[in-house]
Parts: C-alpha cells; structure tokens; sequence
C-alpha cells in the first residue's frame, strides 16, 4: 500500500503539471484532473495515514517526555531487534515463504495454467460448468471454504474416508500435516485467478499451437515451453507477482482452519502479527511485522513494474 | 483445426475427463455443507442425508445469528459498493479519456500496490481507528473496504471506459456538455453493464470480508455474516455442524446468487482475466 502511494503521488498529474509551460493548458490538465481526487482521498485516508500516524505519535511523544527524536527512532528499531530474537518469528518467516512458495507460486500457477490449457479442449458444456465451479470456490466466504477444508481434512472426515476405502489409514491431517492443508486449501481458492488470466492470454494463441503440445509430447512440451511460454510471458509475470502478493495476505483462510496452531505449525506473518498484536496485546510487534510485509511487498512490486517497464509498452 | 484425427479426438475426450475429475475435487468441499445442512445427524463426513430435516436451518435463523448480521453485512458492502462505484468511475474517466502524463505509472502503482486484501496492514488500521475514535463505527470499515477495493475498480472501470467509442461524448462536448453531464450520459446508456460488474465484484468481497470487521468493529451488535458463522463454531465447538453447514449455506446463498447472474448476463468473470491482461 505504502509504495502505491509514495509512487503515486509524484507522479500524479498534479505535479506533473510544474512542467507545462502554458498557463491555460496547465489549468486544462488541472481540471482533468479534478475527478481523480476522491479515490486519491480515500486511498490517501486509509492507507496513507495509517502508516505514517505512529512515526508522527513516537515523535509526538517523544517531545512530550523531553526526550529527542533520535532515542524514538531508536526505540522503534529496539522493537524489529527484539522482534527478530523471538524464535516464533523465524518460524513464520519460514512458513510463509514456504506458504507462497508453494500454493502461490508452484500450486495456483500450475494448476491455473493446466486448467487453461485443458478447459480450452474439453467440451464447450463442460468447459462452462467446470469453469463455474473453480470460479465459484474463487469467490466463496474464506470463513465458509475454512471450514468446508477444516471439515475434510478432519480425522472423521472425507479424505481420510477416501483413503480408507482405498484401504490406507489416513493420519488426523489437521494435525500432522497442517501446512499441507492450509496449503491445498489455498490452491482450491486461488486457482481460479490465474485460470482466469491465463485463459486471457491464451485466447489470441492459435488451438493448433497448443493442442499439439498435449498430442505430441515430449516434444509438444517442449515447443509449448519454447513457443507459447514467450508469447504470454508478460502475462505469466504479473499473474505470478498478483498471486504471490494475494498469498502474503491470506489471514482468514488459515485462521479458520488452525488458528495458527497447533505449537505455531500455522503461524504465517499475518496470523502472527494479529495474534501479537490483539491476543498478546504487543501492538508494537504487530506493527513492526506489519511493515516488514508491506516492505517485502513493495519490493515485488518494483520489480514487476520495471519488468513491465522493459517491454516498452 | 482441419483436420480431426483419431488422436485428437482421444486428446479431446481425455482431456474432457481430467476437467472433469478437477471439477469434483473442486466441488467436493463445497458437497460437505450442502449435504450436512439438511442432514438430521449431521457428521463430517461428505455423504448423502439419512434422515433429511429442516432442523438446522430453523435453529439458526434467529435474528442473533441470522438475520442482523445479514443487515449488517449488507449495509457494509452496500455503501462500500456504492462509495467504489462513484469514485472509480470519476477516477477511471480521464485516466483513460485524457492522455495526461504518467497516467500509466498512475496505473500499474495502483493497481500493483493496493489490489489486495490488505491484512498485513491491519494492525496499523487498527491503531488509525483507535485514534480518530472510529471503532464500532458502522460507515468506517466499508469505507476502509471501498479504498482497498478502489484500485482494481479503477482498473476495470478503465478498460469499460477504453470500449466506449469516444464518437458519442464528442458530439456531446460540440453542443457544450459538461463534464458531470457527458459522464452521466455515458454511465446512463453505455457503462450500466460494467458498473454491474464492478458492483457486483465489490459487493461479494465486502461481503466475504471476516477480517476488518472482525478487527474494527467488536460490538456484538455489530457482527457480520462472516463473523457469525465463525461464532457458531467457537460457540459450540465442534457438536453443531449441522448448524455451521446450514449458517454458511444461508450466507453463501446472496453471493451465489449475484455471481451467477453477473455470470451468465455480463460474462463477468472473465473481464477480469481481461483486466490482467492489461
């Protein structure tokens, strides 16, 4: 959020306006401009001021109590230092990068690309119905789809029904295989999104190109990964870096189906900076890792737009 | 394709029964509350209803669990779906009438930054509220709501504005229309199938919103659809699945409903991935 505003506001075409020579084109393009205030207030008001308000309140109080600005700084770097000596955090750092690592970028991408290319060869009824489904887990309650996955991956639950019936034992896997879950559950959520997108961006690409990629094999494969991959690699980086940056927030699916527990196996850095900040009452850790994230996410949001950037378009 | 050999059409009916296979993994879940929503003994089990029964569902359409958290659920992404409409609709006009300068870097921040659920910074939202006094303000989070969901808004509303042949509001400006007047004459014979999609898009998301409800308003008066099925769960454990199953089932309904119709008359779904495209 953060670094939306910060690039949007010099860049905005307000103070682009400095470099117009004219004075009545300068007021045309002021006036042009005028309808974009409400949205700019409203992004301004609720994502802007509540990450600057607690510099300006340490620095507030700080002169209160006399002392200088520099020792508030100090204090606020004290809180990453102490943050970064608890071993919970390590851990939620780990399993968030394996949270994204695998339901964002190998599990939805994959999946989302698979269905792309499958839906395009099944039949147009299907393709409709099947689309709907993916579509509709997409747009669901989080709390409803937590339980609904919560409720399958109990011990008296479905999948392990399933696989009694193939004759296994099934584990209780909401305890021994909780990131897995949480994982799947995921991928069940997000893959219609980049479906969705990469169906986009396969549409102008000839059927016969990547048909014959099924039918030939091997060297379908490779052709599809040297012929149609470059075509729609633009595509590929923006719907990577949206479902990464959707994945860093998720908060209520995981929620839902652990809690975060059992022994922080779930703790992913939302989850963690809700349950440091509202259930152990140190606001000033749900702070810190609410920045750490938002600085990871402008990062990867530098990084696409200047990836962008070099197509020239 | 000319030609439809035999391989082909293998490829074609295997490739029909993999979506197929994927479609009842992805439906499954979906199974579970359907079923034990009417189930008289309800278990976690995915199965057909020995007995079927209303039961559930009468027991949880109380005015606690059901029906105020509907009136409040629909209040918050009503306003927060008006407030994004008027807004990105201003907001999407000249970005894509008007070739100002840095329009596009305008875009990709915007819609790069800020398309997403903004959890990470909710402990920061949090301490905002508090300061101004704005917790248990039942306007505040759907206007939170509306500038998170503004971004993408803008997004669509833009690439609507872009299909609109530029002949109509020309004429217009001849005869000297204002700026309110051209909009208002575009929304009101063009655009009304692209703000139902955005309408419809921010309705459900604020809609399914647990999480900024849950941490800016904590009065129980004030608890959402989402929060009460949560509840339900915390409440009881894990004795009334058949009232969970039947409380998400009634939540789910409204947003079924609009998806589907948004579906089958706007072919919403897939603007977005259009959307992406860019």
């Amino acid at each position: 959020m953060v670094d939306t505003l910060t690039k949007l506001l010099p860049n905005s075409p307000n103070s682009s306006l400095e470099f117009r020579p004219k004075r009545k084109r300068r007021s045309k393009y002021f006036v042009r401009s005028v309808p974009l205030v409400p949205s700019l207030i409203l992004m301004g008001f609720f994502m802007l001021v509540p990450i600057v308000l607690p510099f300006y309140r340490s620095f507030a109080d700080s002169s209160l109590t006399g002392s200088s600005a520099a020792k508030a700084s100090f204090i606020g770097l004290k809180n990453y230092r102490d943050l970064a000596s608890t071993p919970t955090f390590a851990n939620a750092i780990i399993l968030t990068i394996a949270f994204v690592f695998f339901s964002a970028i190998a599990g939805q991408n994959v999946m989302g690309m698979c269905f792309a290319l499958l839906i395009r060869s099944a039949s147009r009824r299907l393709r409709s119905i099947v689309g709907t489904i993916v579509v509709i887990s997409w747009v669901l309650l989080e709390v409803v789809e937590g339980f609904a996955i919560y409720a399958f991956a109990r011990r008296d639950g479905t999948f392990n029904e399933i696989l009694n019936f193939l004759g296994l034992n099934g584990p209780d896997w909401k305890y021994s295989f909780l990131t897995l879950v949480v994982i799947l559950a995921n991928v069940w959520r997000g893959t219609a999104f980049s479906m969705l997108s990469y169906s986009a961006a396969l549409s102008p690409i000839p059927t016969e190109m990547v048909e014959a990629a099924a039918v030939d094999g091997a060297s379908g494969l490779r052709r599809f990964k040297t012929v149609v991959i470059p075509m729609i690699r633009r595509n590929i980086a923006t719907t990577s870096m949206l479902i990464i940056l959707q994945t860093l927030s998720v908060f209520t699916l995981i929620y839902t189906i652990t809690g975060g527990g059992p022994n922080d196996s779930s703790t992913t850095l939302p989850i963690l900076a809700y349950q440091q900040a509202f259930a152990f009452g140190a606001i000033r850790y749900g702070t810190a890792i609410g920045t750490i994230v938002l600085l990871v996410r402008g990062f990867f949001s530098i990084i696409n737009i200047k990836e962008l950037g070099k197509d020239g378009d | 394709m000319s030609i439809t050999g035999p391989s082909q059409t293998k490829n074609k009916s295997l490739s029909n029964l993999a979506v197929l296979f994927f479609g009842i993994c992805f439906f499954a879940p979906l199974l579970w509350i359907l079923a034990a929503s009417f189930d008289a003994s309800p278990t976690f089990l995915v199965k057909l209803p020995k007995k079927l029964s209303l039961m559930n569902i009468k027991n949880i359409l109380t005015f606690n669990i059901t029906y105020r958290p509907i009136l409040v659920s629909c209040f918050l992404a009503f306003t927060c779906g008006v407030v994004v409409i008027v807004t990105a609709t201003l907001a999407a006009y000249p970005i894509s009438r008007y070739k100002i300068k840095a329009t596009r870097d305008f875009l990709y921040a915007i819609l790069f930054g800020s398309c997403l659920p903004a959890t990470e910074i909710m402990v920061l939202v949090y301490c905002m509220f508090a300061h101004f006094n704005l917790i248990d303000l039942l306007p505040a989070p759907a206007l939170f709501m509306a500038s998170t969901s503004l971004p993408i808004a803008i997004w669509m509303m833009k690439d609507f504005i872009d299909g609109i042949p530029n002949r109509l509001e020309e004429a217009d400006r001849v005869d000297g229309a204002s700026f309110l007047k051209t909009l208002r004459l575009i929304i009101v014979s063009v655009m009304r199938p692209g703000i139902a999609v955005v309408f419809i898009f921010v309705f459900i998301q604020a809609w399914g919103n647990f999480f900024v409800p849950f941490i800016l308003l904590h009065a129980e008066n004030r608890m959402t659809a989402a929060e009460s099925i949560y509840n339900i769960f915390g409440d009881h454990g894990s004795a009334s699945y058949g009232e969970l199953a039947a409380c998400s089932l009634i939540f789910l309904l409204p947003v079924l409903r609009l998806f589907l119709s948004m579906n089958k008359s706007l072919g919403g779904a897939s603007i977005l991935g259009r959307v992406i495209k860019g």
